[in-house]
């Protein structure tokens, strides 16, 4: 693979990345044992589980997937003795254009997963878990199977682990090719064997109703493997690294115009938009100026250079203040990207120069949310279609005067008319771009 | 149909294979099941011992891996060993971009079309292929895999395959291409012609 990990920055703190950017680092059980692998699975056997899932609530984790759900709440609704089989689903449908940061965990560390895993299904009494990957990731399957199966003769897996009497299987489940899967519930549809149509709410939470009907902790892969370093770190410590909320380190994928892409392991909220895009990534590249960036995978509103922003915030005395913020002053966590107007999503920052045309980005995203489409609800399975013949007629130069208008509308009349959050992430690019930048598609017609 | 010549590559040897079908003959996929490929379906069903049914993806996977597509007789008899209705099984084939109905080329070279890739130049790279490899690029996507005359390439977009930050990537049959600039294009196909 090619190299996106750089010299570490004065900001960076590595966890997760941490021993995957030492060189000659390998995939396998005897490299990440020299490491100091697996320390906290066994300490976690000497933890009651309850103590475990309240370290996990006091860290301030949330979903590294891109809803951001706190780790403990969600894992809080899980009853320890309700008599009934859990699961584990840890999603690696990682999908979500801009994002690749499980790519490298699965390929390059997967014995950090399956420790995660290992502490996540003993705090809450599982007995079977599945990894879903996207096939696309062709070796994925078979490197994780090769790394279960040396935790397994290590004893780490399987029956009786480190001789605590729990039991525990992990299996590799892959997906084919459809973005969907990782929407939640669609993966445990997908799991199930069946058309993968995300399930009607409620219930909220597969914590309550989840695979085969019983309840199912499903988290993406960065997330599991944070719960690890939990344990390590101590709750405190942990959520001390981050914001009030959100705590830890989030890794950011920088792809785009950018001297220098790859990922950058933050703690939540140490660096500002411009830290990350000119100190991080070297800046965009000569001659060019910054046009725009999309800030939590293509989902997320993009926003435009020279915006200001007006963010409330708490000052010393406790009483609140509204602040004007310029996009490159952003702070890079949920609660100030979210009073941006966007979110922080999957942590997948795309940056575009001035070189580009904004019809021409949004028509290819329209493309890739009418693709991915599930079908099941019309306004999403019609309207992303609409939104994507539109956005080509506009770039074919035959288009009318209406258009920007009923490109929007549409946007608007699939938002919060699904069952899942696609409509609303198909709907958000359309939106965004044309309030962002009507001058660009006014200039198409 | 289920003419198995443009997938002479991948036709298993007939030396153990388990004749499941007696009456169908050689051109379905399922009267030529080897015991290994059985095997690994046998292993892959015990993955999900609270339900069968969720074998039907693995069992889809390891199919299309043996034959390089998916035919009726392997529908009916995936769905026959997991005790489903054949439409349970098509209706998910139908659904997955992965899988297929029909041979593809014996080299499939997959390009990331999302948009760090296009921004990379992504529709310039899907091009240079399928110029080297004689496919048609407006080829329309409901017909199958667009696949050279000669039945070596198939060339296709797919949608984001997480490697944005060295884009533009594509996937050549199970390999990781990145940063591929058009001008190596031509090297990739040579070498696997």
């Amino acid at each position: 693979m090619t190299s996106l990990l750089h010299e570490p920055h004065a900001k960076e703190r590595r966890l997760i990345f941490a021993n995957i950017s030492k060189p000659g680092y390998k995939p396998d059980i005897e490299t990440y044992l020299a490491h100091g692998g697996y320390a906290e699975a066994k300490k976690a056997f000497t933890m009651k589980p309850e103590e475990i899932v309240q370290e996990v609530k006091a860290s301030n984790l949330r979903g590294r997937g891109g809803a951001a759900f706190p780790t403990g709440a969600k894992w809080g609704f899980i009853r320890h003795d309700d008599g009934k089989p859990h699961y584990l689903c840890v999603n690696g449908d990682e999908s979500e254009p801009g994002t690749f940061k499980d790519r490298f965990i699965l390929h390059q560390d997967p014995h950090q997963l399956i420790e995660g895993i290992i502490i996540t299904c003993f705090a809450l009494n599982i007995r079977l878990a599945y990894i879903y990957v996207r096939c696309e990731f062709t070796y994925a399957k078979e490197i994780l199977e090769r790394a279960l199966k040396e935790a397994s003769e290590r004893g780490f897996l399987g029956k009786n682990i480190f001789g605590s009497g729990f039991d525990l299987e992990v299996y590799v489940h892959e997906g084919a090719g459809a973005y969907i899967c990782g929407e939640e519930t669609s993966l445990l549809e997908s799991l199930e064997g069946k058309r993968p149509y995300p399930r009607i709410k409620p219930p909220y939470f597969p914590a309550v109703l989840g695979l085969y009907m019983s309840p199912t902790i499903v988290n993406n892969v960065e997330t599991i493997c944070h719960v690890k370093h939990i344990l390590r770190l101590g709750a405190a410590e942990y959520a001390a690294m981050g914001t009030s909320g959100d705590g830890g380190t989030r890794t950011f994928c920088v792809s785009g115009d950018v001297v220098r892409p790859g990922f950058y392991e933050l703690p939540v909220g140490a660096v500002t938009m411009g830290e990350l895009i000119f100190d991080l990534c070297g800046g965009l590249r000569p001659g060019r100026t910054l046009k725009a960036i999309i800030p939590g995978g293509s989902s997320s509103k993009i926003l435009r250079a020279g915006e200001v922003y007006k963010i409330k915030s708490k000052a010393a005395d406790g009483s609140m203040i509204e602040k004007e913020v310029k996009l490159l002053d952003l702070v890079l966590d949920a609660a100030s990207v979210a009073a941006a107007g966007s979110m922080v999503g999957s942590a997948a920052v795309i940056v575009m120069d001035d070189s580009r045309n904004m019809v021409w980005a949004l028509n290819n995203l329209n493309q890739f949310y009418a693709h991915e489409s599930c079908g099941q609800c019309t306004p999403c399975r019609e309207g992303t279609l609409w939104m994507s013949k539109l956005s080509t007629r506009m770039l074919s130069g035959k288009g009318e005067a209406s258009d920007p208008t009923m490109l929007h509308t549409i946007a608007d009349n699939i938002a919060g008319r699904t069952i899942c959050a696609f409509g609303e992430a198909a709907s958000w690019p359309t939106q965004s771009f044309i309030d962002k930048f009507p001058e660009e598609f006014e200039a198409m017609l | 149909m289920n003419d198995l010549k443009n997938t002479e590559n991948r036709q298993p040897t007939t030396d153990n294979c388990v004749l499941t079908q007696e009456a169908s003959g050689i051109c379905s996929q399922s009267s030529v099941l080897p015991a290994v490929l059985l095997q690994k379906i046998e292993e892959a069903i015990t993955h999900y011992p609270v339900s069968k049914r969720s074998a039907a993806l693995p069992l889809l996977h390891l199919w299309q891996n043996h034959f390089g597509f998916i035919d009726e007789s392997g529908v009916e008899w995936i769905a026959a060993k997991l005790e489903l209705n054949p439409i349970a099984i098509l209706e998910i084939v139908t659904f997955y971009p992965w899988f297929r109905q029909n041979a593809p080329g014996k080299t499939i070279i997959r390009v990331c079309r999302t948009l760090s890739c296009a921004m990379a130049g992504a529709y310039e790279l899907h091009d240079a292929f399928c110029k080297a490899t004689g496919i048609d690029p407006e080829h329309p996507h409901e017909q199958g895999m667009p696949t050279s005359p000669d039945g070596k390439f198939s060339v296709e977009f797919v949608e984001c395959l997480a490697s944005c930050g060295s884009a533009p990537v594509c996937l050549v049959n199970k390999d990781l291409l990145e940063c591929v600039a058009p001008a190596e294009v031509a090297a990739i196909v040579e070498e696997r012609r």
